[in-house]
């Protein structure tokens, strides 16, 4: 077996929210009881629905966040307390790279400067050996020395977040968690980025957390997929075979409305009901509202993720028949 | 069969700086039409312009006519009639667009006063009606809720009911499903759909996905830095692109299913328009650009029937010529 460089093992996060009038609480199970590891040098994608906890498990992996309850393990050791040495040490090793670059830089500072800072911070290397290393990153992502004397607002969206990519990888990381990274760019835009990322990672052997709602980037990025829904991976496999041969209700809904230009989709799944309310999520299966399938069990007891085959697990009474949870965390 | 709205010669420019160079294209009644392009290329100046929405330092030229009648640089009064009743818009972000403090039946009703002289009792059956045709669950009691008492996708819904209260003849709706998750754009384009089977209604989608165009449109057209690029019936343009640019376009999508392929992205980004390139606006990004191609602007030319590109280099005959 290849050895796991992440290790997620049945973290949760819940939130608690004033609503109303008379300020009562609700608690929010943003995330609830997720496990899964992510080989060295491989990219797990982790699609879903606003809402379905994809970034808050992206802060808990890089332990910006810690979990309420579970583990977080970095190359085989626990995430270190947050502003410690080893926790800086870790850090130096993990990146991370959001949606909005522009929000990610510093509007008045050079981009040049700011793919050094890291660098500064973690004082790696001479003065001389920096200035090679930011134009050798700036190189690294397609860009040259004339882009990293300008600020921001003189680069495009597509060319500010590689100078956040090249930032990130800065530190030499092993571990990069990209959470929505092409979503705010335009199509032809976002594959300029797509392949820049898909080659980084071949080239340095990255190990990577790919985080989007868009079903076509994830499979274009990712070796493996993670499906959730409502704080739970319903559906964890192989990239391509997931997509292919969807087995959850949810992911195949999902996949069927993935309109492709040059096929009109006959027999798409429409679901009908509304979008999942992680402030009210339903009993059971979370899915159930929706699902077509739905039966009377689905509503009390919460499918657990199980092994379909050797590449496929499926969080569906249905699919998986009686393997279960009867105790409903919600 | 006289067009619905014909748009002819229209430009626009803020502060002196052009945006739009004149776009023609008409949309005939019933049928629906895509516009995709990059953000920016102009596909909502386009409709802002002709219902007269833009703001006072926008600069407008050319002419958009609805059923013969011209509308750039009409009257208030002759817009008002045309904006809600015969035309109607739906916009990116729906929260915005509803008003926060008044109940959906206020709204509701406000519209169909304002277009169909309902009142009363009436209005009021009807609002009902139009919550229960775009599948709001409980639309009795649902009616005295605000806006913030429903999720992004009934917000949607209840935006595309209020647009529906004037029986409109078209339906500019401008990225309407940008900002819902994929089930949920589904479930909208699946209504929208439906609706104009229902009503014959035209539409204009604007989006920037292709597949969401490609699956609901008739016809598309590709627009680049304020020009329509490339005008064709939907299946033949998503098989068969002509046009560089909707070439690229197309190649740059990740495929859902087949083998995996290297996205082939379009190098370069689009043009400030500010400073826009002479000649062919693409000409910077384009890997067939020759010399002529900065000398002049191509302009919309037909090549077959229903097709038009905007190209000085057709690289190869579309399929259609060449089997002539
Ligand atoms: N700091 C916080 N305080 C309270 N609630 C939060 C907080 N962060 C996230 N949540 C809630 O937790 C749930 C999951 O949020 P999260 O941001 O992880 O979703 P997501 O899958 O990334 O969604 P999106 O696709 O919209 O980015 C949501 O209901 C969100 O409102
Ligand atoms: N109110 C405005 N003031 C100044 N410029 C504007 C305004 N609205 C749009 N523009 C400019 O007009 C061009 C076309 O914009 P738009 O039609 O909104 O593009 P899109 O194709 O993304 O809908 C862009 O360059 C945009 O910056
Ligand atoms: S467990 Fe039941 S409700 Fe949930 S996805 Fe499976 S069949 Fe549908
Ligand atoms: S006119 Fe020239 S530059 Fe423009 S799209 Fe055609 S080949 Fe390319
Ligand atoms: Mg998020
Ligand atoms: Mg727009």
């Amino acid at each position: 077996m290849t050895t796991p460089l992440v290790e997620i093992n049945q973290i949760s996060r819940t939130y608690r929210m004033r609503t109303g009038l008379f300020g009562r609480t609700t608690s929010v199970h943003a995330v609830d009881g997720l496990s899964f590891s992510i080989v060295k040098g491989e990219t797990l994608g982790i699609v879903g629905e606003s809402g379905s906890g994809k970034s808050t498990t992206g802060r808990m992996v890089l332990g910006l966040e810690p979990p309420d309850a579970g583990t977080v393990r970095f190359d085989g050791a626990p995430i270190a307390a947050p502003g410690t040495a080893a926790w800086r040490a870790q850090r130096a090793r993990m990146q991370m790279i959001f949606q909005d670059p522009l929000g990610a830089l510093d509007r008045r500072l050079p981009v040049a400067e700011q793919i050094r800072e890291p660098l500064d911070i973690h004082d790696i290397g001479t003065k001389d050996e920096r200035d090679a290393r930011v134009r050798e990153l700036l190189l690294s992502v397609d860009l040259n020395d004339s882009h990293g004397r300008r600020y921001p607002g003189a680069l495009s969206g597509g060319q500010r977040q590689r100078i956040v990519l090249a930032r990130a990888l800065a530190t030499r990381p092993d571990f990069l968690v990209c959470d929505e990274p092409v979503s705010a760019l335009d199509v032809s835009i976002q594959a300029q980025v797509v392949n820049l990322l898909v080659d980084l990672q071949a080239r340095l052997g990255l190990t990577m957390l790919f985080i989007s709602h868009d079903l076509r980037v994830i499979r274009q990025i990712s070796s493996k997929v993670a499906v959730m829904y409502l704080g739970r991976i319903v559906e964890y496999g192989d990239a391509d075979d997931l997509f292919a041969k969807p087995q959850h209700p949810y992911t195949q809904a999902l996949v069927s409305a993935s309109p492709a230009p040059g096929r009109r989709s006959i027999g798409r799944i429409v679901l009908t009901g509304d979008p999942p309310n992680p402030a009210a999520r339903p009993s059971g299966c979370a899915f159930h509202p929706r699902c077509r399938h739905a039966s009377a069990r689905c509503a009390i007891e919460v499918p657990a993720l199980a092994a379909l085959d050797a590449q496929r697990q499926v969080a569906c009474h249905l699919v998986t028949g009686s393997q279960s949870h009867t105790q409903d965390a919600a | 069969m006289a067009p619905l709205v014909s748009i002819s010669g229209l430009k626009v420019a803020f502060n002196g700086t052009p945006v739009l160079h004149g776009i023609d294209l008409d949309i005939d009644k019933g049928e629906a039409v895509g516009l995709v392009g990059e953000s920016g290329s102009g596909k909502s100046v386009t409709w802002l312009a002709a219902l007269g929405l833009l703001p006072a330092k926008a600069k407008v030229a050319g002419s958009a006519t609805l059923d013969g009648r011209e509308l750039i640089g009409a009257d208030g009064k002759v817009l008002d009639q045309v904006r809600g009743r015969r035309i109607a818009m739906i916009f990116q972000d729906p929260a915005s667009a509803l008003n926060p403090v008044l109940t959906i039946r206020r709204q509701l009703c406000e519209s169909l006063a304002l277009h169909r002289g309902l009142r009363g009792e009436a209005a009021r059956i009807e609002a009902l009606r139009l919550l229960d045709l775009v599948g709001i669950p409980d639309a009795n009691r649902r009616l005295s809720a605000y806006p913030h008492e429903f999720s992004g996708g009934q917000v949607q819904r209840i935006m595309i009911a209020i647009a529906l209260a004037g029986q409109p003849h078209l339906l500019i709706a401008d990225e309407p499903t940008t900002a819902l998750d994929a089930t949920i754009q589904a479930q909208i384009l699946d209504l929208l759909a439906a609706v104009r089977r229902e009503f014959n209604m035209a539409m204009v989608l604007i989006s920037h996905d292709l597949g969401v165009v490609a699956e609901n449109c008739d016809r598309v057209c590709v627009m680049y830095a304020g020009r329509i690029v490339e005008r064709a019936p939907a299946t033949r343009l998503f098989d068969d692109p002509w046009h560089p640019y909707a070439q690229g376009l197309i190649g740059a999508l990740p495929p859902l299913d087949g083998a995996r392929r290297r996205l082939q992205a379009i190098p370069g980004t689009v043009p400030d328009p500010r400073a826009l390139p002479s000649g062919c606006a693409f000409a910077p990004r384009c890997s067939f650009a020759g010399d002529g191609c900065h000398a002049g602007v191509p302009l919309l030319a037909p090549i077959v029937q229903d097709r038009a590109v905007a190209c000085l280099r057709p690289q190869r005959l579309p399929v259609e010529l060449a089997a002539e």
